[in-house]
């Protein structure tokens, strides 16, 4: 932990522009699923920051409370210690730069996938018809143009994850949370998506907090890793800049051998994390 | 799809034939056994003399008075009944004390048998249609209730934090995602409640009424006049199969984003 707070510091100097997201000593605590007053502690102390354009991925094993971490830089989730600050101000309620793509299925089920990507729109007061027109285009650029009309059950699960991409970037968020987004996807598509989102962010780079449990994926896409422990009470313990050159390609960067050091390194850490945590979910 | 499935049923013209071939072979039985003085055509009518009835109320006119009557009463209720359970459920849904105080109450009043209300109604309504009309609504509004109740609690908080991260406010929160999601609750079930809306209305005018296809039907049997119970409820029969024709209309255009039909919560009747 102490590493990661040394670090913190000197990558929030961005020509002294504050950074898009920063999360000070965030610790979680739930209480107990069992009831009778017991409580959960999801995260503890965790301190990171995001400069603008970066993209940051949290790995952690299944149950280190990754989702927790970006609930709170989305403002759904008020930390029971410790802050949040996006672009310097704390973070009260919804974060307004915010978008957030969710790992389960977030589209209206009785909104057309055009009127899913409009909706943000008709939310900040855009006429429906005019937010429908903006949509168009967004729909195309995920490859859906000729699928506007068609309801999220009558699309396909990378479909549905396509049309919740355009739906969070259409209304220009600073910074994209992402939980998870392409987990449930086979892996075929889930590369697709994964060129597909480094594309349209390398077009305008915003700050990306990406969340998985697959490292290589997380190696391919991000300029950084940050490692989770097992939880309960999860800390960041591991920080990881990869230093690969862009533009990539997900599947091809992996051969190289840079990857599969920073993959060995990174794995040698997370392994002991990911054991730890199956042992734990064995023993409840 | 049709194709797909593993046991083939036969065409939709087939399955029709059989389906008229069933309504004729009650009918041949039933005149059969009457013709044959098997059954007393004074106890059971004929269904010669049945359909005749029914043409002549029908071309004479003397039935669709009483047939509007019906269907105001049906409509009324309907309508107040759904905008009532429609407005408690959400407040229900989202005033959890509320809830949870009522709770009780609500499920006592729905276990009652509401045909009992039937003569409490005549004597605060009078014998026009509002008393008809308010049986109907203590049956539709708790269906209604139940599913806004159901539909309200059941938005799924993933999507309900997508729309908020999307910028919605309480107003479009409402508009967009609460609202779409207990209404499909409601559509599904719109049968169960436009049945209910005409069952309030029927007993009601058999109770004690001045008009309604309730009415007649009564008026007959006070005559022991088989025939004319039986023709009215011929009639009601294909005023019910025709309203439920145009309820599943409605349904397939406002649920077409819908995979397949959710289930719904039953009111007790």
């Amino acid at each position: 932990m102490p590493e990661v707070a040394a670090k913190a510091p000197a990558l929030q100097t961005d020509g002294g522009a504050p950074p898009a997201l920063r999360l000070e000593g965030v610790t979680c605590t739930f209480p107990s699923p069992d009831g009778r007053g017991r409580t959960y502690t999801a995260v503890q102390g965790v301190t990171f920051t995001v400069a603008a354009g970066e993209f940051v991925s949290i790995v952690g094993p299944t149950g280190s409370g990754k989702s927790t971490i970006l609930n709170v830089a989305a403002g759904l989730l008020t930390p029971s210690q410790g802050s949040a600050l996006t672009f310097g101000a704390p973070v009260s309620g919804i974060n307004p730069h915010a978008g957030y793509m969710f790992q389960a299925d977030a589209l209206m089920p009785w909104k057309s996938a055009l009127e899913n990507v409009a909706a943000g729109l008709e939310f900040r007061g855009v006429p429906k018809r005019e937010a429908e027109e903006r949509a168009r285009p967004w729909l195309a650029r995920v490859g859906l143009d000729r699928f506007g009309d068609r309801y999220p059950h009558q699309l396909s699960g990378g479909m549905r994850k396509r049309v919740a991409l355009a739906q969070t970037l259409i209304v220009d968020p600073k910074i994209i949370l992402m939980d998870e987004p392409f987990s449930a996807l086979d892996i075929q598509t889930r590369q697709l998506m994964e060129n597909e989102l480094l594309d349209l962010w390398s077009a305008d780079r915003k700050s990306v907090v990406f969340i998985t449990h697959d490292l290589e994926e997380a190696i391919s896409m991000s300029d950084r890793v940050l490692v989770l422990s097992a939880g309960p009470g999860a800390r960041l313990i591991g920080e990881y800049k990869v230093d690969l050159d862009r533009p990539r390609d997900v599947a091809e960067i992996r051969m190289t051998p840079r990857f599969l050091d920073l993959h060995r390194e990174i794995w040698g850490q997370l392994r002991e994390e990911v054991l730890k945590g199956y042992a734990q979910t064995k023993l409840t | 799809m049709a194709l797909a499935r593993t046991k083939r049923l036969p065409s939709r013209p087939v399955i029709l034939l059989l389906q008229l071939g069933v309504l004729v072979a009650f009918f041949l039985i039933w005149h059969v056994l009457t013709e044959t003085k098997i059954l007393s055509p004074f106890f059971f009518g004929t269904p010669m003399a049945v359909l005749a009835r029914t043409w002549t109320d029908f071309m004479s006119g003397a039935v669709w008075y009483h047939l509007g009557i019906t269907l105001l009463e049906t409509a009324l209720a309907f309508a107040i009944g759904t905008v009532a359970g429609i407005a408690f459920g959400f407040w229900f849904a989202r005033a959890p004390l509320i809830s949870v105080v009522f709770d009780p109450y609500i499920k006592a009043v729905n276990a009652l048998p509401r045909v009992v209300l039937a003569p409490i109604f005549a004597l605060w309504l009078g014998l026009g249609i509002w008393s008809k009309v308010a049986l109907g609504v203590t049956l539709v509004f708790f269906i209604v209730f139940f599913n806004v109740y159901q539909g309200v609690k059941e938005v799924s908080p993933v999507v309900l934090a997508n729309a908020r991260m999307l910028g919605a406010n309480s107003r479009h929160l409402f508009r967009h995602v609460y609202l779409p999601s207990a209404l499909s609750w409601v559509f599904s079930s719109l049968h169960t409640a436009v049945g209910f809306a005409m069952v309030g209305a029927v007993v009601g005018e058999y109770l004690g009424s001045a008009a309604g296809l309730g009415y007649r039907i009564h008026q007959a049997e006070g005559v022991f006049d088989t025939v004319g119970v039986f023709s009215g409820m011929l009639v009601l029969t294909i005023f019910v199969v025709v309203i439920d024709a145009v309820v599943t209309v409605i349904e397939k255009r406002l649920l077409h984003w819908r995979p397949q039909e959710a289930h719904t919560t039953n009111a007790q009747g």
